[in-house]
This record gives structure tokens, sequence and C-alpha cells, in this order.
């Protein structure tokens, strides 16, 4: 193999070796004829521009329709469908100025080949079109900026309004550990010197509101509930990353960040959507994170709101042996509270 | 910008130069090896030393990139040459997932640096900048000097990094922390990011000091007549981005003190909550997003410090082959200057979902997508002067048309990217990979390629072969688009960048096929390069001799003698009468006038405007 490889490369060298010697050898013979050989250059390049202008358009057509099957479904989050709109929004408006420029600039590289016996159009300023093209793109973009804040706002200003259920989404090298409030709705303070291999998440066993937590390897959330996923990492950087309900937010050590959002489609909904009876949404880490990366992830389910208590129940305590020695829930300790530092967010 | 006593200094400068040039002219042929090639402080040999190191470390950022691609593309694959290749890390011929992390690291890392920011501006604002100006070398030519020393000794240390026991740098080029200050993390993060952190301080150094030389010697080197609003747009562009680096570079210098201070001498700048290797760290109060915003104050900037000097080759290239001036050259200008002054004011755009406050976020959309618009300038002023031009296809010209053509795909997906919303699902795919491999990567690698053909003839008094430039570019544009392009298809799909395989994905392996597209396409696009390799050192050696002015240009450059001298002219320097753009203008005898000129040996030409 070795042998070939080399050889490859010491023929591919003497070929290269050879081309040029001709094409010097060529040039010589007709040093008089740079300029003929100058028009050939001329002819066959002003025909390449508008061949790859059309192979191009057409290739990129194909690709798309080819595609299209093959990218995310319909979100299965409220806030996801808004942004699928907003994204076909934006491609319409993009894919209009991709076709006029490309066209434009190839066709233009086609047209005005050179030729001896013309002068180009001695034409260096015209502020009539310059101001034109100034301000349509000021304006389309202007209300791309608009729709786009409004949606990034509606978004993110959720956590402030919303009574949700709050679901931790714990991240280290290379899983993610789910906790969930419990009946309280609070959950408990954790504390990343607490950490023991019996309580991985370092959460804090005399803060009363933990007593309730329950913990999983897998996230399961209700459909149509509103769910607020408070998200924190003991190690690196990490990303909680959930294609399928458009939702993404860094795990950043030191810190907690949140992202709120509302599953749509149940699990068994998106199988019948997508045709394909083994689809499962999946949590999946977007930022690296160590060797492991690209294995870090977390089975995600959505299912309707009786199956999700009928599931939590069957869940494990944070301390499985205090669970009977629960004390009267405290209000005030939050999940706020747990964290050095908070997002903007709240 | 006019500023008298800076002209002053300037001619009184010049005349020092010229006397010295003198002196020096006559015993050239003392040159022995080490003056000449390693130690000279003469601007062209410092361009050609740049362009010859940022060759090398563009095969092997590029060597990289084949492999990983390869790797991505047929994960269960074995690659037969891999042991023989890098050893331990592809062990018959499986590639190693820690060291496929270090891979696209220094791939991004070189890429970056080394070769589309040292390798650009340190060719060709050394080559071009006292050649156009009219200046008899750079203000400092042993500043200049050391600015190429510090750069072959960063790449040096950076290549060696390469070869440590743990690995070199593996976080990826931002090289986050915590992941980049703990060694526990990711071995990686031990000799090979010290390494990797003293390397870029060295490149750090040597952009400064290459950046206040460019600067100065546009300001006061330049000769008689030649006002900044003559300047050629090369100058423009290169004058800009040295401004861009002076001002954004420390911020990286200060980001990696405080790391190396957070990995070696226990401060917390970057660290808190840490829970790692079974035992709590002790570092409290930190912040990684602290990092990020210092990161991306130069991150954002270094985009433009690659875009630029590739746009303004481009603009030159565009109009000399067009025969043409260049559409609204002031507002070129101009674009440069907003775009330079826009490019500190986005950053936050990369960091929409890391957790920074979204109302920040919210500003950031909104000077991010503001780019769009000198952007598109640009886009419109390029695509006019092409209209009833007269075009004559050289290599150069193609790449620049090129340049167009990819600055056009990999902005519009810009718009996207920039827009908080749209970012959330698409943010950290191969969404982003695309977007900026088409816009800044090939851009700015057409940018540069244009150059070199331009300015071969310029740099070693040969011409290229023009078929294989036609072959080369042809190939590249091909392999460039069949690489990225699909690649915004497996972003939309949710595909994570910096995975090393997908294998455990069901979901995902209906997209195996255009990863296999896309590594088909690297390789073609990779093997292309072969041509332009061979094609320049060939050329170095048995290319045709070039006359003084082979592209019939209005530069100065092209008024000094092929063969070198140092002082640039053998007399006295010339002087400037008018704008570098005058191709095609009526009446006048050839189809350009060349800024020595005088408005008064060309009566039959003038236009009232002239006057």
């Amino acid at each position: 193999m070795n042998i070939l490889l080399i050889l490859a490369v010491v023929f591919g060298t003497l070929v290269l070796v050879r081309l040029a010697n001709v094409a010097a050898i060529a040039s010589k013979l007709s040093e008089e004829n740079e300029e003929a050989e100058q028009e050939s250059a001329n002819r066959w390049n002003s025909i390449g521009m508008l061949t790859f202008l059309i192979v191009g358009l057409i290739t990129m057509f194909y690709l798309i329709d080819a595609y299209a099957p093959l990218m995310l479904p319909i979100s299965a989050s409220e806030h996801g469908v808004a942004i699928d709109e907003l994204m076909s929004i934006n491609w319409i408006v993009l894919f209009i100025t991709f076709l006029i420029t490309q066209i434009l600039l190839f066709f233009f590289a086609f047209k005005y080949k050179f030729n001896k016996n013309r002068r180009s159009f001695y034409f260096h300023d015209n502020i009539k079109l310059e101001a034109i093209w100034t301000v349509i793109p000021t304006i389309v973009l202007a209300s791309l900026i608009i729709t786009g804040l409004q949606e990034w706002n509606d978004i993110t200003n959720k956590s402030d309004k919303m009574e949700g259920l709050k679901i931790q989404v714990y991240a280290k090298q290379f899983d993610f550990t789910a906790r969930y409030a419990g009946a309280d709705k609070n959950l408990g303070r954790s504390n990343f010197r607490l950490i023991t291999d019996v309580n991985p998440l370092g959460v804090d066993s005399l803060d009363n509101t933990s007593s309730d937590d329950i913990i999983s390897k897998e996230l399961v959330m209700p459909k149509g509930a509103e769910v607020e996923l408070v998200i924190n990492s003991r190690d690196v950087i990490h990303s909680v990353y959930l294609p399928h309900f458009r939702v993404q937010m860094n795990a950043v050590p030191g810190m907690t960040t949140r992202f709120s959002f509302k599953p749509t489609l149940t699990t068994a909904e998106m199988q019948k959507e997508t045709k394909n009876p083994k689809f499962e949404y999946v949590m999946l880490c977007n930022k690296v994170c160590g060797v492991a990366h690209y294995n870090m992830k977390m089975p995600v389910r959505v299912v309707e709101m009786a199956e999700y208590q009928e599931w939590l129940k069957s869940q494990s305590l944070v301390f499985p042996a205090a669970a009977d020695s629960s004390a009267p829930a405290s209000s005030s300790a939050t999940a706020e509270m747990m964290s050095t530092s908070t997002t903007g967010t709240n | 910008m006019e500023v008298n006593p800076n002209k002053h200094i300037a001619h009184s400068a010049h005349a020092d130069a010229h006397g010295h040039a003198h002196d020096h002219h006559d015993h050239d042929h003392d040159d022995n090896f080490w003056s000449k090639y390693i130690f000279s402080t003469d601007h062209k040999m410092i361009a050609k030393q740049y362009l010859n190191t940022a060759i090398v470390m563009a095969f092997i950022a590029m060597f990289m990139s084949l492999i990983f691609r390869m790797q991505l593309a047929w994960p269960d694959a074995k690659i037969p040459f891999l042991q023989d290749l890098i050893g331990k890390w592809g062990k018959d011929g499986k590639l190693d997932p820690g060291f496929y992390l270090a891979l696209v690291t220094i791939h991004g890392t070189i890429m970056v640096f080394f070769v589309l920011t040292g390798g650009l501006s340190g060719t060709f604002s050394n080559l071009l900048i006292p050649l156009q100006v009219g200046a008899r070398d750079m203000a400092s030519g042993f500043l200049n000097a050391l600015s190429f020393w510090f750069f072959a000794l960063s790449s040096v240390i950076m290549l060696v990094s390469l070869g440590v026991e743990s690995g070199p740098a593996s976080g990826g080029w931002t090289v986050y922390p915590p992941l980049s200050a703990l060694p526990q993390a990711i071995p990686g993060s031990g000799l090979g990011m010290t390494l990797w952190l003293i390397s870029m301080v060295f490149f750090i150094a040597s952009s400064l000091l290459g950046g206040i030389n460019y600067i100065s010697t546009v300001l006061n080197l330049r000769t008689k007549g030649m006002t900044m609003t003559r300047l050629p747009l090369t100058v423009w562009a290169f004058f800009v981005t040295a401004i861009l680096g002076v001002l954004s570079f420390p911020v990286l210098l200060a980001a990696a003190l405080l790391l190396v201070f957070d990995r070696s001498f226990g401060t917390s700048f970057y660290l808190s909550d840490i829970f790692i290797d079974g035992a709590p760290l002790d570092h409290a109060g930190g912040s990684p997003i602290l990092y990020q915003h210092l990161f991306w104050f130069l991150g954002h900037p270094e985009v433009y410090i690659v875009l630029l000097p590739a746009l303004g080759l481009t603009s030159e290239v565009i109009s000399v082959n067009s025969r043409k001036p260049i559409f609204g050259y002031k507002a070129m200008i101009g674009s440069i200057l907003v775009i330079a002054f826009l490019s500190f004011i986005v950053w936050g755009h990369h960091m929409f979902v890391t957790g920074m406050n979204p109302f920040l976020g919210s500003v950031f959309v909104f000077t991010t997508l503001l780019v769009a618009i000198p952007s598109a300038v640009k886009v419109f002023n390029y695509i006019t002067t092409l209209w009833r031009g007269n075009i004559q296809f050289t290599p150069q010209m193609l790449f620049g048309i090129g340049l167009v053509s990819t600055f056009i795909t990999g902005g519009l997906t810009g718009i996207i990217l920039g827009d908080s919303a749209l970012d959330i699902n698409i943010h950290d795919t191969y969404f982003v990979v695309a977007h900026f491999h088409i816009v800044m990567g090939s851009s700015a690698f057409f940018g540069m390629f244009a150059g070199v053909y331009h300015w071969f003839p310029r740099m070693y008094g040969r011409m290229m072969n023009m078929k294989l430039g036609f072959l080369h570019f042809w190939l590249t544009l091909i392999g460039l688009y069949g690489t990225f392009f699909p690649m915004h298809f497996l972003g939309l799909a949710g595909l994570p960048r910096r995975y090393y395989a997908f294998t455990s994905y069901e979901a995902f392996d209906t997209l195996i096929n255009i990863n296999h597209i896309v590594t088909v396409f690297a390789i073609i696009g990779g093997l292309a390069q072969f041509i332009f390799l061979f094609n320049f050192y060939y050329s170095i050696k048995y290319g045709k001799k070039s006359v003084q002015n082979p592209w019939k240009s209005n530069t100065l450059e092209w008024t000094a003698p092929v063969e070198h001298l140092h002082g640039n002219w053998p007399g006295a320097i010339p002087e400037v009468h008018r704008w570098p753009y005058d191709y095609g203008k009526p009446g006048a005898p050839d189809d350009f006038i060349p800024q020595t000129v005088p408005f008064s040996e060309t009566p039959e030409s003038n236009t009232p405007h002239d006057h």
C-alpha cells in the first residue's frame, strides 16, 4: 500500500512535469501567438462560467429535492413551529437574492469576454444605483431583524411568566442526568462539593425541597406542558441540544442556564408523523467536551400527561432512604439558589 | 486623511532611503545565503518567506482535514496508510477519537491564523504596500524581519505540539475553557495546550509587529501625489486589516494569558464549581463565558482580518482584468471602513446559546445583520464592474470571480446564523461549518490565489503556467462547492460538528450518503492543490520570463524593474498623478493609463472631472 502511495505521488509529479513541459514548449513555439492563446482562454473560460452557472443551479435544485426528506421533521415544540416559519421566510428572501446575484455574476463574466475591437464602458460611479442597492438591502434586513427579534424575545422571555415544570438537566463527561422537582415543584439545592458516587448531582440532603426530587437517565416530558430545563454542568461546557424541539442551550460549569418550551407531539405521534415506527427523540451534547463527546446523549420521550404521572411514580428518588422522613416543603429554596451565578433568563 | 507634517517626514525618509538603496545596490552580489534568504529585511523577500511558510502550513492543515473527512465518511473502514502517517493515533488504520479532535483543532488554528492571517496579510501587505504606495521599503525593515521570524517560530512550535506524547491541543480552535484548562478533561489540554498557547503568543507578537509596520508605512511613506484617495483598494484593505489586528489581537493575548494563569498558577478567571476526576477543584468565582467574550472580541474582527485582504486583492484583480475601473471606488473604501467598525461590535453572535443574557443577544443580532449592508454594496459593485467590461480570463480573474460567488453564498447563510432565533437550532451544527468555510475559508483562499497568480511575476520575475492555473481553478471551485454546499443539509438535519462518528445515532444513518459526497469532493479539491503547488515551484525555476507590466496594470508596482532591487526603483521614486483605475478611458490610445502619467500628457482622454 505504501509503495503504491509513493508510486502514485511520483507518477503524479512526473505527469505534471510532462504537462508543464509540453505547455512550455507549446507556448515557446507560439510566442507571437500569445494573443491567440489568450483569446482561446477567454473563449473556453467564459463558456465555463456559463456552464458552471447552469450545471450548478440544476445540481442545487436536484440536491434540495433529493435531501428535503432527510431534514428534520416538523417541530415537536410550539416555538419550534414558529422558528421553522421564520426560517422559511428567510430562505425565500435569501434564495431570491442568491439567484439574482449569482446569475448576474456568472452571466456577465460569460457575456463580456475580451474583444480587442471593443472598449469597456468607463463607468465608475453612479449615485442613484449605489443608493438603490444600499437602501433596498437595508429595508429587507430591517424586516428580517424585526421579525427575528420578536421571535427571539418570545422564546427567551417565557421563563419569567411561566410556572412551568422544572427539570434539571445535569451534564458531565459523558452523560446527562435529569432531575425532576417532585411533588413540591421545587428542585433541592445542590453543590458540586457534595458530589459522591451515590450522589452524582451533589444534591443537598439538608435542603427540605430535595427529599422528593427524582432522578432519571431518560428525559421524559408530558405533552402540552410548559417545560423549563434548568441546565448545569459539573466539569466542562456541554450543550443541551434537542434538534426535534428546536432547543439548544449550553451547560456551563459555575452557572445555571435555562430554556423553556412546550412539547406538542408525543413520541408515538412523531412516529406516525415520520412514518418511522422506530423514531425516538434524542438529546445530544453539542459543545465539544472531551474524547467521547460524540457519544454523549440522552434518550428523550414525550408522553401524554397521564402516562407521565405514572412514569414519574416508578422512578427512584435522589435519596431513596430519606423518602420517609420527608419534612414540610419549604418554598423559599428554589433552584436558583443552587448556583453561584444565574443567566439573564431570570 | 491628508496629514501634511507626515508628508514632510515622508519625503525626507524617501531621500534617505534613496541614498541608502544606492549604497547597497553596488554590492548586492555580495549577499550570501544568510543575508539574502534568512535575515533579509527587504519587504519583497519577507513577503516570499511568508508565502512559502504559509504554503507548507496550508498543505499540512489540508492533509489533516482529508484524514478526518475520510473518518467521517467511512467511520468503520480502516485507512491503510494511517498508522504510517500518524503512528499510534492511527493504530491499524483506525483514527483515535481524541486525535480526531486534535486534527480538527489544529486544522482550524493553522488555517485561520497561520495561513489566512499570517500567510495572506504577511505575504501581500509586505509585497504590495511599499510597491503600491511608492516606498523604498517598510517603515521598519528590522521589525518586519522580526515579525516574520516570530511567525516562523510560532509555526514551528505549533507543529512540534503535534508530536507530544499526550497529543496536541484538542478543544477546538476556539479552545474554550474549562476543557482547555483541565488536562483531566482531555489529554490534549496537557503539554499540547501549553505549546498551543506559547505558539499563539509568538503569533500575536508577529502579527502586531507586522501590523504597526503596515499602518505606519501607509500613513507616512506614500510617494508624492499618492493621496489616500489615490491608493489602490488593495492597500486600503491591508491598511484597515492591520488596524483591526492591532486593536483586537492584544485582547486575544489577554485571553490567552488569563488561561495560562488558570492552567498553571491556580487562578480562577474562567473556572468555577468544577468536579472532575473524582474530586472538586478549588477554583471559585470564575466564568467560562468571560473567555468567550474575550476570544470572540478578537475572533470576529479576525474573520475580517482574513477576508478584507482577499477582497482588496480581488478588487484590483477584477478591475485590471475587466479593463474597467472598479465601480464605486469610494463606496468600496467606505464599505471596508464600515465592515471594520461593525466587526468590533458583533462578537456576541457566536454566543447566542452559551448562556449570555438574551437581551444582549438581541443587540448583537441587530449589529450583526447590519454587516450585510456594506457587504451587499461590495458584491453589487463587483458585479457592476464586470458589466460591460472587457474581460481577460486569467487564472487570477477566475479566482476573483470565484471569490465573489463564495462571498455571496456564504454571506447569505450568515444572515440566518446571525438571527438568534434561527441560530438556536443550527448553532454548532454543520450549517455553521458550511457557512464559514465558504464565506471565510474559500473566499480568503480564492483572494489569496488571485493574488499569487497576479503578483507572481512581481515576486519571482516569471509567469505561472496559465493552463495549469485554469485547471486548478475549475477543480478547486467544483471541489469546494461539492464539499461545503451539501454540509448545509447536514446542519439543517441537526448534525452536530466536532463529532468523531455518528454511528450510534440511528436518526443520522440516512445522512451518511451526504458525508460520502462531501469527502469525495474534498479529496478532489485537495488533489487540485497539488497542481498549484507544482505550478508555483516549477514556475519559479522554469516559468516564462515576465515583462515589466504583464497585465497592463496602472499601479506603481509595475513601474519597478522585474529584477528585485533593495529599494525597489533604481532611480527616483515615481510620482503619482491620478487614481489607479483609469482602465478603458474614452479617448486614450491604450485601454490603461498608469498612475504615473500626468494629466498634461493625456489631453485626449481628460474629463472635466479630472481637474
